[in-house]
């Protein structure tokens, strides 16, 4: 079992690998819609510090959802996701793999890159760390999400914007404890509470989703 | 019965435009979405009945 | 015995008609829930002595709040049975019960702004019901977006399907995420979640209406229902003596 998980995941970080300029797409995407806000709403300083935690986790969601298209379109075109489907192998697991390895390549470098911008909006020290941290807590869930939506879509037209659209409001609960994590711990009241409803929406997220997105792409596929 | 005069009935009290607005939105919506359905009914029937029409008719020639 | 005949008017052929002659019958119920709801509603229910008498406005959008969340259950209820037993009916009316309760929600929205204006002073509110409300018909809007993107209706059926099913699971987690935010953020200042005590004449009013908004979306839902019937069996025997007989 563990196999098959771990296989697909190399597997598909050896592809990513291939094609650097997407990844490095997708964080610079985050750095643009981050920067614009200031641009935006004007340069104070307490202003920013408000906004900082709901702009970096809108941003961080926008850039995990950017690649979700793709999560699947490349093996479907080339046939492998139709094999991996016969295979006897759970599709489940197929897709339980290729969501970890989607967080690696979006959800893993946002996180680290977050409190870099997170300097821009002149966030203190502590709540710079909650924010790497619940991004990297929250993306699971929404790669997990995200696939089933990428398997709805799978080869339809104009698959992207009906992706945001069911994906979105999927979305709501991680951006309220993510964003509200880092808030709670600007205001002072520790972001304990967010993060472990935070942690398990990712359980719940990553457990559930991949055999919701595996049905979906048996539908698909048929 | 709260109302004097049909004006004040309309008034409600100073809220007309805000009961009126719901209850007249409410009612447009209503009336339309029925409405809608019938339209796509014919048109369906329409269309189903004349399709149903040619195949007849090729398979007569 | 009852399940020969469940299974007997899951099938199109059979419900057609069936709904055909239901849907009068729910018009009718409807017709008389309506005039006795709007009755209570306008000359009998008192004036609000907070409220006066902008309060009215609850008669619909209790009922339309109400209508749009019960909708997305019995819409995945429906989409659950036709994974489970693949049964073309179910999915046909999922599809058929969607745009009405997007409709439901849209009310629940749009009388809500209407109450909020002159009570609290806003026209929205980032209140958790309003909010949730407002997620609730994205979440159709994602459903009937999805289903007409496929141009295959046994794969819409299914994508719809899973679609719902996800949603209601997320409902509550959403509508608890939202509460959380919105006392996080707003605390006391605005305290709308507590309806005044309301006098039980203005519940029996606000059931009434709930009644009759039950009695349209089921008439509405069967008249679309049938529709989509027509579409999908075009190439039945059934439906061409059908309309054979209805061109005579």
């Amino acid at each position: 079992m563990l196999q098959i998980v771990s296989y697909t995941i190399a597997r598909d970080l050896r592809l990513a690998l291939r094609r650097p300029a997407d990844l490095v797409s997708v964080l610079f995407f985050f750095i643009i819609v981050a920067s614009l806000f200031p641009l935006g709403v004007g340069p104070e300083a307490d202003l920013l510090r408000q906004l900082a935690p709901g702009v970096l986790w809108v941003g961080a969601l926008l850039a995990t959802m950017l690649s979700l298209p793709r999560l699947f379109a490349d093996d479907h075109r080339d046939g492998t996701l139709e094999q991996l489907a016969l295979s006897p192998n759970p599709l489940g697991l197929m897709v339980l793999g290729k969501v970890i390895a989607h967080w690696l390549v979006s959800g893993l470098p946002l996180a680290l890159l977050a409190p870099v911008l997170g300097l821009q909006f002149d966030l203190p020290a502590d709540a710079l760390w909650v924010l790497t941290f619940s991004i990297l807590l929250g993306t699971p869930a929404l790669s997990g999400i995200g696939a089933i939506g990428a398997g709805l879509t799978l080869g339809l037209r104009g698959g992207g914007v009906l992706l945001s659209l069911l994906v979105l409001p999927l979305y709501i609960p991680v951006l309220i404890f993510g964003a509200g994590a880092v808030d709670a711990t600007v205001s002072g009241l520790g972001p304990g509470a967010h993060l472990s409803l935070l942690a398990a929406l990712t359980i719940g997220g990553v457990a559930f989703a991949p055999w919701a997105a595996a049905a979906a792409l048996k539908i698909a596929l048929e | 019965m709260y109302w004097n005069s049909f004006s004040d009935f309309l008034a409600m009290g100073g809220y007309g435009f805000y009961v009126w607005g719901s209850f007249g939105v409410t009612a447009l919506v209503m009336v339309l979405e029925p409405l809608l359905i019938t339209r796509r009914r014919r048109a369906t029937e329409s269309r189903l009945t004349r399709q149903i029409r040619a195949e007849a008719r090729q398979e007569h020639a | 015995m009852s399940m020969i005949n469940w299974f007997k008017f899951s099938a199109p052929s059979t419900f057609y008609p069936l709904a055909g002659r239901l849907i009068p019958v729910f018009w009718a119920l409807f017709a008389i829930l309506a005039l006795a709801g709007l009755w209570v509603g306008f000359f009998v229910a008192p004036t609000d002595f907070q409220q006066g008498e902008g309060y009215r406005i609850i008669f619909i959008h209790v009922g339309a709040s109400w209508m749009s969340m019960f909708t997305y259950l019995v819409m995945a209820f429906w989409a659950g049975m036709g994974l489970a037993f693949n049964t073309r009916l179910s999915g046909m009316m999922a599809s058929a019960l969607a745009p009405t309760g997007a409709l439901f929600a849209f009310i629940s929205l749009w009388t809500g702004a209407l109450w909020g204006k002159p009570m609290w002073g806003a026209w929205w509110v980032w209140d958790a019901r309003l909010t949730s409300e407002l997620i609730l018909l994205f979440l159709y809007i994602g459903f009937i977006a999805l289903t007409h993107a496929i141009d295959d209706t046994r794969r819409a059926d299914k994508a719809g399907a899973i679609l719902a099913l996800v949603g209601v699971v997320n409902v509550p987690i959403i509508y608890f995420s939202v509460k959380w935010w919105n006392t996080l953020h707003q605390g006391a200042s605005v305290s709308l979640t507590k309806a005044p005590a309301m006098a039980s004449i203005m519940l029996w009013g606000m059931l009434l209406c709930a009644l009759a908004m039950w009695m349209y979306s089921l008439a509405v839902a069967l008249m679309r229902v049938r529709v989509i019937i027509l579409e999908r069996e075009r190439h039945t025997d059934w439906v061409k003596e059908l309309l054979a007989k209805r061109s005579q």
